[in-house]
């Protein structure tokens, strides 16, 4: 079902954690929210939740306004960071918590939870407790806690933040994939733009309580709206209030006239960084400031980059926003 | 808050003492297991700081032993062999004797009566001290640890100055037909006021290392208050709360200061089994008194041995809480 947040304020003491946010989420998006730790995005999150009380604005969901509702009436499944077990319960009891307390028959309750266990991939672990499992097999079994009653929205707060690299890649490309076959909508939190960028079909962008952007991860990488969305949704060379991307360094082999030559700078190589298939160069130009340029692994190649040597390389206009 | 915490820590030191010498056991099982792991090792030096590390908790652990012999194992061996010195009759007839029996089921009913009371009203005050957002909950734990502040004697005096015949609501109660001093009110109170705080202290810690994310998820999963608390909190805390009954029992049973004061001591009837303990002692008739402290100190056998089967009974319990696994241990080698 559609979220809409409308002019949500919230403040802790003297710290002001959502000032003024409004968001819309259509019905079936997978949206995500992005930023910085205390941007608000969490606390977004649990405002929609029922977890957080805001001090001013509202909530709807589906139509239905629920601003004053308590959390166990708004039909959320909500996935913490720190996966939240009932460390007292089997994973079927964990899985069928959101059932039994709405006194389900049991018959009911035990199809449903074999259901969800096969789709996060946890059957046959129905018995174990949450102290015998991994944390990817944790947060895929709160995953399958908060779908059991079958919420209109999903809401995960940092849902990877505690798993390893791997674990991570993995859990988010299946999360995609499950949002494709439940099409619940789905909001959740990050810190990671790759993470956001890779799941997430609408990426909110929050920085100090506001919303900076809100937009389609290409939209944002492509066209910020400003210096902070630029430099949190992908890697930035800062030459004095202008911003660049380092794959939009060019170095040029020896020779080449593609650009005129006051098109081009002569640079430094500072030092060369192999990153597999991400080559990064760090170069300094002549007026002593310091820049990388992000190139493949076939052009360093190409160029016979060494340490110490002295290049031309091409700067495209960097972006200048104006003072925020 | 500091200084209340610092009285929790205080009282914490108290009972925990008898638990840490307890636990020296545990730790010989553990030395005990690392024993042929050490043994395989090649180097020398490291096998004589291993002999050094093990005589100095050798030594610890007889420190900590002899301690506990010399004041509480003696002593408690001593009553025994005392009373079963000429055998057993002599014995069965101090215990059977209807003063004494009146009191053992006084006591009983003493502990009835307050620790279903004190453990609703712990867990209460745990839960509003740990969970609660209101102002003044650092006023509410330091009045929670009065009753390990003030002596039982004023205990009881105050109560008699409240409820007494002169008392504030002596007279109300006296017209309405209501005796609370000499006589089992006053005694429960007395007894609920001594015992008060240690359900509360127990269950306090655990549930600030639960934290309330668990909640927040039942909550999310449509649980009300209440089934939140009886499905996630209560089984989460219960090794607290389990351990907080048990020293709330010992310590009604064996109250005697404050009851002292508020029953009057009136033989067959107001008279605790503490009480009685004193009373024969003081009219020379050790064999009475022996054989009754014997029953009390059986009565706290008891309790724990009834715990630590409860505890056996819920072995579900997963291993990853250190507290409550400490506590299961403790349990166990009592």
């Amino acid at each position: 079902m559609a979220i809409e947040v409308r002019n949500v304020s919230k403040r802790f003491g003297s710290f002001a954690a959502l000032e003024n946010v409004s968001v819309e989420v259509p019905d079936g998006a997978l949206m995500a929210l992005l930023g910085p730790s205390g941007s608000g995005k969490s606390t977004l999150l649990r405002v929609i939740a029922g977890l957080e009380t805001p001090d001013s604005g509202g909530v709807w969901i589906g139509g239905q306004e629920q601003t004053a509702a308590p959390a166990r009436n708004r039909g959320v499944g909500f996935v913490f960071q720190h996966y939240a077990p009932f460390k007292h319960m089997t994973v079927h009891d964990n899985v069928a918590f959101g059932l039994a307390v709405r006194k389900a028959p049991r018959r009911e309750i035990d199809a449903r939870v074999k259901e969800l266990l096969s789709l996060v991939r946890l059957d046959g672990l129905a018995k174990r407790y949450p102290s015998q499992l991994s944390g990817g097999q944790l947060q895929r079994m709160a995953l399958a806690r908060a779908l059991a009653p079958r919420p209109r929205v999903l809401l995960l707060d940092e849902p990877f933040g505690a798993l390893d690299v791997q674990v991570r890649a993995e859990l988010r490309d299946w999360l995609r994939r499950l949002h494709e076959e439940i099409h619940v909508t789905t909001i959740f939190v990050t810190h990671d733009q790759e993470e956001a960028m890779d799941v997430a079909a609408q990426i909110v962008v929050m920085n100090r309580g506001r919303i900076e952007q809100t937009g389609t991860p290409r939209e944002l990488y492509e066209h910020p709206a400003n210096e902070f969305v630029m430099s949190f949704v992908g890697p930035v060379n800062r030459i004095g209030d202008a911003l660049l991307r380092p794959h939009d360094i060019q170095i040029l082999p020896g020779g080449s006239d593609l650009y005129s030559e006051q098109a081009t700078v002569e640079a430094l190589v500072r030092r060369i960084a192999h990153l597999g298939f991400e080559v990064r160069v760090e170069l300094t130009l002549p007026d002593g400031r310091d820049v990388w340029a992000q190139i493949t692994r076939e052009t360093a190649a190409e160029l016979e980059l060494a340490e110490g040597q002295i290049l031309t390389a091409h700067l495209p206009a960097p972006r200048v926003f104006a003072a925020a | 808050m500091s200084a209340s915490d610092a009285a929790a820590l205080a009282s914490r030191g108290a009972v925990g003492g008898l638990h840490e010498s307890l636990e020296g056991n545990g730790g010989g099982t553990a030395a005990r297991r690392e024993g042929p792991a050490s043994s395989g090792g090649p180097a020398t030096t490291i096998r004589a700081g291993e002999r050094a590390a093990t005589a100095r908790r050798l030594g610890l652990r007889i420190a900590a032993l002899g301690y506990l012999l010399a004041l509480l194992g003696a002593p408690v061996a001593m009553i025994f062999y005392r009373t079963f010195e000429h055998g057993l009759a002599p014995v069965w007839n101090a215990v059977t004797e209807p003063n004494a029996v009146h009191a053992f089921w006084l006591s009983i009913e003493l502990v009835a009566i307050v620790v279903p009371l004190n453990t609703a009203f712990g867990i209460g005050m745990a839960l509003a001290i740990e969970r609660g957002r209101f102002r003044g909950r650092a006023l509410l734990g330091l009045l929670l640890d009065l009753p390990f502040a003030i002596s039982p004697v004023v205990v009881g005096l105050a109560l008699v100055l409240v409820y007494g015949r002169t008392g504030w609501f002596g007279n109300w109660l006296t017209s309405n037909g209501i005796q609370v001093i000499f006589s089992i009110p006053g005694m429960a109170m007395a007894t609920a006021f001594v015992s008060l705080p240690f359900v509360a202290r127990e269950t306090i810690p655990v549930l600030h290392e639960l934290g309330t994310e668990a909640e927040q998820a039942a909550a999310t999963l449509g649980a009300s208050a209440w089934q939140s608390f009886r499905r996630v909190t209560l089984p989460a805390i219960r090794w607290g709360v389990v351990y907080g009954v048990v020293l709330t029992t010992a310590r009604a049973l064996g109250e005697f200061g404050a009851v002292s004061i508020v029953s009057g001591r009136i033989e067959g009837q107001t008279q605790t089994l503490p009480l009685y303990v004193q009373d024969r002692f003081e009219n020379f008739d050790t064999t009475g008194a022996y054989a009754a402290a014997v029953v009390l100190a059986l009565l706290a056998f008891a309790t724990l041995l009834g715990m630590n089967l409860l505890a056996g009974a819920g072995k579900h319990s997963p291993r990853s809480r250190p507290r409550s696994g400490q506590r299961t241990k403790r349990e166990a080698i009592v």
